[in-house]
């Protein structure tokens, strides 16, 4: 266990230097929620159990894609470019076990998706006026590592079938985007026709941005189930990454 | 340290390497030479552990590398045929992180002394130049203080003065007295690191001697080459394109002769070179 903090350090260390994952997970969801906030701020959203101001949505619905872009994104474009580069090989030349690098990599996704939901909230309260009441703090730090968790799970899953870091972003990118649009990450679930949301209740975007935006509703708490369906995702997604996962590169 | 015998690899249809016997014991330094698709990367992955054998037997450090025991992986040391550094950390962070994976590492300082990176200890990776940062990847293999290190051509696409700064590292890790494998295409950094070379071609060992007595380079005639002058008696051997080419496995009495019957016939013998096969010469002849 000493060894997964020391390989988090590492991983969270490599994160930190490069710009691009910076900007990209962390940055983004801001840049979203200004832009959004500007554009869409007028009137109120519908909400299982009431109604709420664009912004007191936007914050988790972003905050979803914080998640997803710290834990699957930027955890597949980093894991692919470096079985590319001969660096995950070179590990598993040293006697570290394997369990041990994929724990410390998982622990980065986890304490970087934190981090980006924790401004992304901290924006939302202090220049928005969004209300998150103070009891439901741990409620969302359990939504925000259980989701970070189980995409980092479908993220080595995808970086097992992904032949190449080439082909990394456009198949992660090609897969997240419609999900965005259509589990009410950008748009408001409630201007989404019910059988679009059917189409996204199919994959696991949807029922972490039900978990999220549920925090933040009037009568909200954890949503159980919601958070019970994005954790079975990210078991199959671990028993993927376990059978197929290559510390080589595709010959 | 290491004992291989009748090992095989076949990719389908392809027989890469296909019967290497090699021994090599503890503190021997052995180039594996041979051209590219001679085999030396497909036999070292399977001594590393990287790839399973098609068949024979082979045993590093007493365990079979194909199912390596706990520990194992301490002892021995790994460069591969590629940089694998990560840009963004530094020379100290990046040979730090590996240290952590062992259970007794060298120190890191000690490490970057080694390879001659301790100016360099606080520079990014990525902003280190070629040389550089294959020295971080000996410095990588070096930091767990193993016993065996395989280097996988560690000098190709290097120029020639950091060529000769890596051989100068190389040879340092001799005195550490580690027993080190490597594999390259060039012939004279196998003569100039190696204790024992290796000549393989074709998957198959075609040769193996010290530096000196490769191929029976040692025992092998000296030739005697000049540009043959006009009236050059029969006796001394044959003229090609008008140069005299004499084999002697002893030239000297051959060239106290030639040069009286020169002084006789008041003639010069121009361009004279005496010479044995050079290991080139061997090598070529070998893998041709």
């Amino acid at each position: 266990m000493t060894l997964a903090i020391h390989q988090l350090r590492y991983d969270l260390l490599v994160f930190w230097r490069n710009p691009q994952a910076r900007f990209f997970t962390v940055l983004m969801p801001l840049i979203f929620l200004v832009i959004f906030g500007a554009v869409f701020g007028s009137g109120t959203i519908q909400v299982p159990g009431g109604e709420i101001d664009p912004k007191q949505y936007y914050v988790p619905g972003l905050g979803t894609l914080g998640i997803v872009s710290a834990a699957m994104v930027n955890l597949v474009i980093t894991v692919t470019t470096q079985r590319d580069a001969g660096v995950l090989k070179r590990r598993r030349a040293t006697p570290v076990p394997a369990w041990v690098l994929i724990a410390g990599r998982s622990l980065s996704c986890v304490v970087i998706a934190l981090a980006t939901v924790g401004i992304l909230v901290v924006v939302g309260i202090v220049a928005y006026g969004v209300d998150l009441p103070a009891s439901r703090i741990p409620a969302l730090v359990l939504v925000v590592a259980v989701g970070s968790a189980a995409f980092c799970c479908l993220g080595f899953a995808l970086a097992a079938v992904i032949r190449s870091a080439d082909s990394a972003v456009p198949v992660v990118q090609a897969i997240v985007l419609p999900l965005y649009f259509i589990s009410g990450v950008f748009v408001p679930a409630d201007q989404i026709p019910g059988w679009l949301l059917g189409v996204a209740d199919a994959f696991p975007i949807r029922h972490l941005a039900e978990a999220m935006v549920a925090l933040f509703s009037p009568a909200g708490g954890v949503e159980w189930g919601h958070l019970g369906v994005v954790a079975l995702w990210g078991a199959v997604g671990l028993v993927i990454a376990v059978r197929r996962f290559r510390w080589v590169r595709a010959a | 340290m290491i004992d291989v015998s009748g090992l095989r690899m076949t990719y389908g249809e392809v027989e890469a390497v296909r019967g290497v016997d090699l021994r090599v014991q503890a503190g021997e330094v052995v180039a594996l030479l041979g051209p590219n698709g001679a085999g030396k990367t497909t036999t070292v992955e399977i001594l590393e552990g990287f790839r399973m054998r098609s068949g024979g037997e082979a045993s590093v450090l007493g365990a079979d590398p194909g199912d390596p025991p706990k520990g194992w992986r301490e002892r021995v040391g790994i460069v591969l045929q590629e940089s694998v550094v990560e840009p963004l950390l530094t020379v100290r962070e990046c040979l730090t992180q590996y240290a952590g994976y062992y259970a007794k590492p060298r120190s890191v300082e000690d490490v970057m002394e080694l390879v001659g990176l301790s100016d360099l200890a606080d520079r990014r990776c990525g902003q280190l130049s070629g040389g550089q940062q294959r020295r971080i990847d000996v410095g990588l293999a070096l930091v767990g203080d193993p016993e065996l290190i395989f280097l996988d051509e560690p000098t190709t696409g290097f120029d020639p003065s950091a060529r000769r700064a890596a051989w100068q590292m190389i040879a340092g890790l001799r005195e550490l007295g580690t027993t080190i494998i490597l594999t390259t295409h060039y012939m004279d950094e196998a003569e100039h690191l190696a204790d024992r070379i290796v000549v393989l071609a074709r998957g198959e060992i075609v040769a193996e001697g010290t530096p000196g007595s490769l191929g029976g380079r040692d025992r092998e005639a000296a030739v005697i080459a000049f540009s043959a002058p006009p009236g050059l008696p029969a006796r001394f051997g044959a003229v090609e394109d008008g140069r005299a080419l004499i084999r002697a496995e002893n030239p000297l009495p051959v060239l106290r002769e030639l040069a009286e019957w020169a002084d006789q016939a008041g003639v010069q013998l121009l361009d004279l070179e005496v010479r044995r096969p050079t290991l080139e010469d061997v090598y070529l002849q070998l893998v041709a």
